[in-house]
């Protein structure tokens, strides 16, 4: 009976997670093209030149692994070398930390966004201090043109 | 009041540097967030409900930061960093901190 519901939890996991990925994925791509206007950098010092308004811009996900992947990265621990499901979670957390505040700074007509530092934590555990889900941060000071 | 990660804000000189001022915040998820959570572990994706917790927490720690900047006479904070750290099963604190000073 266990093995019955661990096998369905796994299906489940396995099928609902690879979806949930995929169209994540689309989804990250097609925003990313469109808010590649806006550069990004994490050089500490903004451009000289033209003077510029500043704001602090960022933006945070909590994500969380599936069934399936965490039943991988298990057995993944007991053989050792890398961990490929938890890689692509925390990829994808990371690239949406960034178009959220990227987002953030197209609302307030920005330029470019400096400074970008990102932050990352695993806010919960599961059993046996398993990775349940992470929060990724990611904030910068967003460069405004002055309105004349 | 001026709340930037920058070191320096270019065009502006500071006059007065009056030391770290922090904010920190503690929140914990209510139950049927945590049940929702639970099934997201199973199926994966995001857990919006503890996005918005975070930013939540993360608004009331940078609020506390600004008051204490208030408090010391600041008109800017400079070099802001965040972090985050679970303290306990379902509880996660939000730190801020950086440095108050006056620019000119």
């Amino acid at each position: 009976m266990e093995l019955i519901i661990f096998l369905t939890l796994l299906i489940l996991g396995y099928s609902f997670g690879q979806w949930a990925e995929k169209k994540h994925y689309r989804s990250i791509i097609s925003r990313e093209k469109t808010l590649n206007r806006i550069p990004a950098v994490a050089s500490r010092y903004p451009p000289a030149g033209q003077q510029h308004q500043q704001a602090l811009v960022m933006g945070s996900t909590v994500i969380s692994v599936d069934y399936f992947k965490r039943f991988i990265a298990t057995l993944r621990n007991l053989f050792g070398g890398r961990v490929t499901s938890y890689e692509s979670l925390i990829d994808r957390a990371r690239r949406e930390s960034l178009l959220r505040m990227k987002e953030q700074a197209d609302s307030m007509n920005a330029e470019m966004v400096f400074n970008i530092k990102y932050e990352t934590a695993s806010i919960s555990k599961g059993r046996r201090n398993t990775i349940g889900s992470i929060e990724v941060l990611a904030y910068g000071t967003a460069l405004i043109p002055m309105t004349p | 009041m001026l709340i930037s990660n920058m070191e320096l804000i270019p065009g502006k000189r500071v006059q007065k540097h009056l030391g770290l001022v922090q904010g920190s915040s503690v929140r914990a998820k209510h139950v049927g967030r945590d049940i929702a959570a639970g099934l997201k572990n199973i199926f994966g994706g995001e857990l919006k409900g503890y996005t918005e917790l975070l930013q939540e927490s993360r608004d009331e720690a940078m609020e506390r930061m600004r008051e204490q900047a208030r408090a010391v006479g600041a008109n800017a904070v400079l070099n802001v960093r965040f972090s985050t750290s679970s303290v306990a099963q379902g509880a996660a604190e939000i730190y801020v901190y950086g440095t108050a000073v006056t620019l000119e």
